[in-house]
């Protein structure tokens, strides 16, 4: 068929960053990227991103970020605005290219969107023209799923996520809460290796953001999955992050990375609990202080 | 200079027009206004209604509380009928809402002749008949003296010159004038009023009756609704120039929707190719943005010199009059797209044909609807407008040659079927709208 064609001579295109990159890197290197590491998870390798501008300038969002993470780790990312932390979260998902390093995904070098990462959004990314169930069967039906087994995933999930009752309904008949839900569940349908979460929970209010949290908790655990998250709350970072990397900007780095005890502390039990602990506290404020004096320091760098 | 000021002059016409309409304007206003306090005062003697609109306490400046009342619609189309009959003396109003309508009637007058040395007068009897009637001048008895009684009959809303010497004994050439009409004095610019009207006199002598017209419209200014619901009835049954109604709303519709579905089919992957890719839209840019504020109308005598007056020269007109409409609606309904859906997309695994489908195309088409409403509209316009200036058939051929023949009623019924069915259009998209994109404004 045509269509089939078409299909093959646009796999030819994309092909094309592969087909390039082994000849600017060395045969060996490529093969390392290919098969010779023996390490399942993510890693990020000396990640550079720099943007030219159009009066001659150039702005470096990202500089020489590495990070190793081990399948099933979740990590948060925190930073003030400006520090690249969702260029960092678009390259991971391919949708930009970065200047220089590279990502790796269970010993595959990674090139552009791929089902193997899934997204969650802050707002507003699913399908209003499709029912629950259909946003839900999105990934499964992309692949040509059949229709028994799709359905059957799709009702474990809204059950997990707890939409039983919405399953029929419209998307803007739900509430913004029931929303980052079913987007969730989309994800989660699609079998994703790793989980990528920009600020899925900004646009919620307090209360059904710390709902939320939990839910993504449980959903972690349960699933094994590796997730990275992006917010810019600290006690969201703090409940949720296994690990906690901290950015800062100009150019956007690693500032400080730690090893926290609370998402474990907080998986199937009262989060508010897990703040009462008083390294919660402490590592808070330091890292509250630390994210202010960051931005007193662009503030002073604007006005200089 | 000479240009700034004939526009001067022209602007000063304008504007004395505008200050002579402001008195209509504003007893129209004060109607509306004297509606709403009658309307509210009913309202207050209604049993309150407590659902969320009316319990709100500040409505002026809540745009979500001004909300259109029925009520008010439907006295102002009535009004609108009212009006209309009103002045055209409709027989669907009862009389007495009737503005003052042309005198009809038998009526007379006296005139006074002389020569200088003698005196006569002598009456003239004067018919008044409806327009359209056919009456000849009554037979009255000469009388006496040396000026003779005269007759005249004279349609209403007309007026008639009559020589009441000519009958006389002593005529104009005996030098012989007439000095007054019922007794008052009339000469060249003086005329005199009558109980039927105004009779006046011209330099030569010679009589002008005129009867009075009052306020009301005639016919062939502006005829009764039922007079042209009456020839609405005529022509659907008896057609219009070799062609029945039908067929000329037919036809006029076809060229409608053959050229917008034309002008779709071209115009939305167009406007999809613009959206999607740098080049589709550095290309088609300059030409779109130039060609959409051409208005379709200034096309016709081209599209007349290169495709003669038949169907596919105004079928490429309208073909012209969509196709920028969609490809700009479909162009705004693919980069509406927010940035997210697709890259949730690509990261779900979808392919590019997949984004296309399930993605771009459900999202444009909200954008889609509002251009296909716009468009209609359009071309809905131009194929009457195009029909005024050639055609054979259709509702514009059919106004304009009415308009030739003064037959106003065939006009009013033209421009009432026009809006209807522009009207009905609109509805209908919208319709469509609603049940095929459920989900417009909620994403």
């Amino acid at each position: 068929m045509a269509q089939g064609g078409l299909c093959a001579t646009i796999k030819i295109f994309e092909k094309i960053p592969q087909i390039t990159a082994m000849v600017l890197c060395n045969e060996r290197d490529f093969l390392e990227n290919y098969w010779g590491r023996d390490m399942p998870g993510l890693q990020i390798d000396k990640l550079s991103m720099r943007f030219d501008l159009p009066d001659g300038g150039s702005v470096q969002a990202l500089k020489d970020v590495t990070i190793d993470l081990k399948a099933g780790e979740l990590l948060s990312v925190l930073g003030p605005s400006g520090c690249g932390k969702t260029t960092l979260l678009n390259i991971v998902a391919g949708f930009l290219a970065p200047t220089s390093g590279e990502i790796t995904l269970n010993e595959k070098r990674v090139y552009g969107p791929g089902p193997e990462r899934g997204m969650v959004f802050q707002q507003g990314a699913l399908f209003e023209w499709m029912s629950v169930r259909e946003n839900v069967g999105f990934g499964p039906r992309m692949k040509g799923m059949a229709e028994k087994p799709k359905r059957e995933i799709v009702d474990h999930l809204l059950d997990v996520v707890g939409l039983q009752e919405f399953k029929e309904k419209a998307v803007y008949e739900l509430s913004g809460g029931m929303q980052q839900r079913v987007a969730l569940a989309r994800c989660l349908a699609n079998e994703p290796d790793v989980i990528l979460m920009d600020e899925p929970l900004g646009a919620l209010d307090a209360l059904t953001r710390e709902k939320m949290q939990g839910l993504v908790l449980k959903l972690w655990k349960e699933t094994g999955k590796t997730i990275i998250l992006i917010t810019h709350s600290v006690e969201e970072a703090l409940l949720l992050g296994e690990r906690l990397i901290v950015m800062a900007p100009r150019p956007g780095r690693i500032h400080k990375e730690y090893n926290l005890p609370f998402a474990e502390m907080g998986v199937g039990q009262d989060l508010r609990e897990v703040k009462k602990h008083p390294d919660f506290n402490s590592t808070r404020e330091e890292i509250l202080s630390m994210i202010w004096d960051m931005e007193e320091e662009i503030m002073g760098g604007a006005s200089a | 200079m000479n240009l700034l000021s004939d526009l001067g002059a022209e602007l000063v016409a304008v504007l004395a027009a505008v200050v002579g309409a402001l008195p209509y304007i504003l007893a129209y206003i004060l109607v509306v206004l004297a509606t709403m306090f009658i309307w509210s005062f009913i309202k207050r003697m209604m049993t309150p209604k407590h659902d969320y609109g009316s319990l709100k306490t500040v409505t002026f400046g809540d745009e979500s509380a001004v909300t259109s009342n029925t009520t008010a619609s439907v006295v102002s189309i009535v009004l609108i009928f009212v009006f209309w009959g009103a002045f055209t003396g409709s027989k669907l109003l009862p009389g007495f809402l009737h503005m003052p309508g042309p005198y009809v009637g038998e009526s007379s007058f006296t005139y006074t002749a002389t020569d200088g040395s003698q005196t006569d007068d002598a009456t003239v009897s004067v018919v008044v008949f409806e327009l359209g009637a056919e009456v000849a001048d009554p037979v009255v008895d000469p009388g006496e003296g040396f000026a003779k009684n005269d007759s005249i009959a004279v349609a209403a809303y007309r007026s008639k010159l009559l020589r009441v010497d000519q009958n006389d004994e002593l005529g104009r050439e005996d030098g012989v004038t007439i000095t007054a009409v019922n007794g008052e004095p009339i000469s060249a610019g003086n005329p005199v009023k009558t109980d039927f009207g105004t009779v006046s006199m011209s330099p030569k002598g010679t009589l002008n009756v005129a009867p009075a017209k009052g306020i009301q419209m005639e016919p062939i200014w502006l005829p009764a609704p039922e007079a042209v619901w009456a020839r609405m009835v005529d022509i659907s049954k008896d057609g219009y120039r070799n062609s029945t109604l039908w067929e000329h709303l037919g036809y006029s519709l076809f060229r409608v929707v053959v050229g917008f579905l034309l002008g779709a089919i071209v115009g939305i992957p167009l406007g999809y190719a613009m959206g999607l890719s740098n080049w589709f839209r550095g290309w088609f840019d300059p030409i779109v943005e130039f060609m959409r504020p051409v208005p379709p109308l200034a096309l016709i005598p081209l599209v007349i010199i290169w495709a003669g007056i038949g169907e596919v020269g105004k079928i490429i007109l309208l073909f012209l009059a969509a196709l920028w409409i969609m490809a700009i609606a479909a162009r705004s309904g693919v980069s509406g797209v927010r940035i997210s859906k697709v890259h949730a997309a690509y990261s779900l695994g979808a392919s590019k044909w997949q984004i296309m489908r399930h993605v771009i195309i459900p999202n444009s088409l909200p954008e889609i609807f509002t251009g296909a409403r716009v468009a209609m509209g359009v071309c809905w316009g131009t194929v009457v407008a195009a029909e005024l200036v050639a055609a054979e058939k259709g509702v514009g051929m059919m106004i304009m040659v009415a308009s030739k023949f003064q037959s106003t009623d065939i006009v009013m019924m033209g421009i009432i079927l026009i809006g209807i069915i522009g009207f009905s259009i609109d509805l209908l998209v919208r319709w469509l709208e609603r049940w095929l994109v459920p989900w417009k404004g909620k994403g």
